[in-house]
C-alpha cells in the first residue's frame, strides 16, 4: 500500500498513471454529462415557480461546487508542498488554479444568464454569495499572476502556497454566505429536508455533479502530465520515454 | 543557500526587545524620508477630488458617495507604501541578516506591520476626517469613519504585509500587491463603508464595527506568520 503511495510521488510513475487514468475519466465523464443532460434537460419536470429556467442549474451548481473544490484542494495540496517538500503536490496546486477559475467563471456565468430573468438583473452587487463567488475568482487569477511573476520554480512554488491557504477563508466564506447574510441566492436543496427537489429533478443534477468531477480530474490529470514534464523536463526518464515514443525523431 | 535554523543554538531568544528595536528601527526611517510618507497624502487627496468633478458636486451625490469613497481613497492611497515595506532591506542586504538573526522574525514582521499601520494609515485617517467634512458628512460620523478607517487600515497593512513578503525580489511588483490584496480586502470595505454609512443615516451599526475588530485582531495573529513564512520563502 505504501509502496504504491510512494511510487505514485515518483514522476515518471506518476506520468505513466495519470496517462492511462486520464482518458477513462475523460470518456467516463463525457458519456455522464450526456446522461445528466438528457434527464436535466428533457426528462426532467419544468419547475412550478422558475419554468424551465431552472434547468441552467444542471451546469451552475456542479461548476460552482467544483470552482470551491478545485481551490480546498489547491489549499491542501499547498499545505502538503509546504510542510512534506513534496514537488508533486505543489504541481497538482499549479494545475488546479486555471481549471478551478475556468469553474468559477462559468459559475458566475451562468448564474448572471439565470439571475436575468429570474431576479431581473445580470448583476446583483449586494448579493453576498455573487460577491464572494467573484472575490474567489480574483484570488485564482492573483495566485497565477503570483506564480508567473516569480521566475525561480522552487520560489513560485512556495510563494503561491501561502497564497492559496491565506485565501482559503474565502471558501468558508461563499460557503456559508447564503446562511450569514441576507442573499438572493437560494438556500440549498440537494441536502436539505424541508425544500427537497423530486427526483427527476435531483437524479440528473447529481450525475452531472458526479460527471463534470470526473471531467475535473481529467483536467488536471492531463495538466498535471504536462506540469510533470515541464518540471522533469532534463531529467533521464524524459529523454528515454520520448526515445522510446518517437525513435526516429 | 540558507539554512532555516538559527546559525548557533545558544543566542537567547527575545521576542519583545526583537518587536521595539524593529518598531524604532522602521519609525525612524520613515520620518528621514519624509517624503514618503507625504506622497500617498496627496494622493489620496487627489483621488477624493477626482471624484465630485467626474460624478457629481451635488450635495445630495456627495453625502452618498461619501463614505464610500473616502474608504477606497485610503486603502488604495494604502497600498502605495507597501512595495516599500520589505525592498529596501531586500536590496541593502539586511532582510538577510534578519532571517540569519536568530531572533524571532515573526515579532519583526509584526512590528514592520504595526510600524506601517503608524506612519502610513493614521495620517490618511486625520485627512480622511477633515475631507469627510467636504463631502457633507454630518460631525457625528467623523468618530465611526475614524474608527472603522482605523481598524480596516491595519486589516490591509497586516495582509499587504503578507502579499509584500510574498513579491520579495520580484521586478514591478506593485500592481501583483494590489491584485493579491484588495480582493481580501472586499469583505473589510463592505463592513467599514457599511458603518459610516449607517452612523450617517443614524441607524444602528448593526455589528459593522465589531466585525472590523474582529477582522483586525484576526489578521494580526495571522498575519505575522504568514508574513515570516513568505520572507523565508522569497529569500530562499
Amino acid at each position: 500500500m505504501w509502496k504504491f503511495f510512494h511510487q505514485l510521488a515518483s514522476p515518471p510513475h506518476f506520468y505513466r498513471l495519470a496517462g492511462l487514468f486520464a482518458p477513462w475519466l475523460l470518456g467516463l465523464s463525457l458519456v455522464g454529462i450526456v446522461i445528466g443532460l438528457y434527464g436535466g434537460l428533457v426528462l426532467a419536470p419544468a419547475d412550478y415557480q422558475q419554468g424551465d429556467a431552472f434547468r441552467i442549474i444542471y451546469v451552475h451548481v456542479p461548476s460552482a461546487y467544483l470552482s470551491l473544490m478545485a481551490y480546498t484542494m489547491m489549499a491542501v495540496a499547498s499545505v502538503i508542498g509546504l510542510v512534506w517538500r513534496m514537488k508533486l503536490a505543489h504541481a497538482v496546486a499549479a494545475a488546479a488554479a486555471p481549471i478551478g477559475a475556468s469553474f468559477t467563471f462559468l459559475a458566475l456565468a451562468t448564474g448572471s444568464i439565470w439571475g436575468r430573468p429570474m431576479w431581473g438583473t445580470w448583476w446583483e452587487w449586494g448579493d453576498p454569495r455573487m460577491m464572494t463567488e467573484l472575490i474567489l475568482l480574483f484570488l485564482y487569477l492573483g495566485y497565477m499572476a503570483l506564480r508567473s511573476a516569480i521566475e525561480d520554480r522552487n520560489k513560485a512554488d512556495r510563494a503561491s502556497a501561502v497564497l492559496a491557504i491565506v485565501g482559503v477563508v474565502n471558501v468558508v466564506l461563499v460557503h456559508y454566505s447564503v446562511e450569514w447574510w441576507s442573499s438572493l441566492h437560494q438556500g440549498q436543496t440537494i441536502m436539505n429536508e424541508d425544500a427537497r427537489m423530486p427526483t427527476s429533478m435531483l437524479a440528473p443534477l447529481l450525475i452531472m455533479i458526479f460527471a463534470f468531477t470526473l471531467f475535473f480530474g481529467a483536467a488536471l490529470l492531463q495538466r498535471l502530465r504536462a506540469e510533470v514534464l515541464e518540471r522533469e523536463h532534463s531529467a533521464r526518464w524524459v529523454g528515454r520515454m520520448l526515445a522510446e515514443e518517437q525513435p526516429n525523431a | 543557500m540558507m539554512s532555516d535554523k538559527p546559525v548557533a543554538d545558544t543566542i537567547e531568544l527575545r521576542p519583545f526587545a526583537t518587536f521595539r528595536a524593529m518598531l524604532w528601527r522602521e519609525l525612524k526611517l520613515a520620518f528621514r524620508r519624509p517624503s514618503d510618507l507625504i506622497n500617498p497624502l496627496f494622493f489620496f487627496a487627489i483621488v477624493v477630488t477626482l471624484f465630485p468633478v467626474a460624478v457629481s458636486p451635488l450635495p445630495d451625490v456627495l453625502k452618498v458617495l461619501g463614505p464610500g469613497v473616502v474608504w477606497v481613497a485610503v486603502l488604495l492611497a494604502a497600498l502605495l507604501p507597501l512595495n516599500g515595506l520589505f525592498g529596501q532591506d531586500h536590496e541593502d542586504g539586511t532582510l538577510e541578516h534578519y532571517v540569519l538573526s536568530g531572533q524571532s522574525l515573526v515579532a519583526m514582521c509584526f512590528a514592520k506591520i504595526v510600524a506601517l499601520w503608524l506612519v502610513s494609515v493614521l495620517p490618511l485617517v486625520i485627512v480622511s476626517a477633515v475631507v469627510a467634512q467636504s463631502y457633507l458628512l454630518p460631525s457625528s460620523v467623523v468618530p465611526i469613519l475614524v474608527t472603522s478607517l482605523s481598524l480596516g487600515g491595519y486589516s490591509l497593512c497586516a495582509l499587504g504585509a503578507v502579499a509584500a513578503g510574498l513579491t520579495v525580489g520580484v521586478q514591478r511588483a506593485s500592481a501583483l500587491i494590489a491584485l493579491l490584496v484588495l480582493p481580501l480586502m472586499i469583505p473589510v470595505i463592505i463592513f467599514g463603508a457599511r458603518a459610516v454609512s449607517l452612523a450617517a443615516v443614524e441607524a444602528s451599526l448593526s455589528g459593522a464595527l465589531d466585525m472590523l475588530l474582529a477582522i483586525a485582531i484576526l489578521t494580526s495573529l495571522f498575519a505575522p506568520i504568514a508574513t515570516a513564512a513568505a520572507v523565508r520563502i522569497s529569500l530562499e
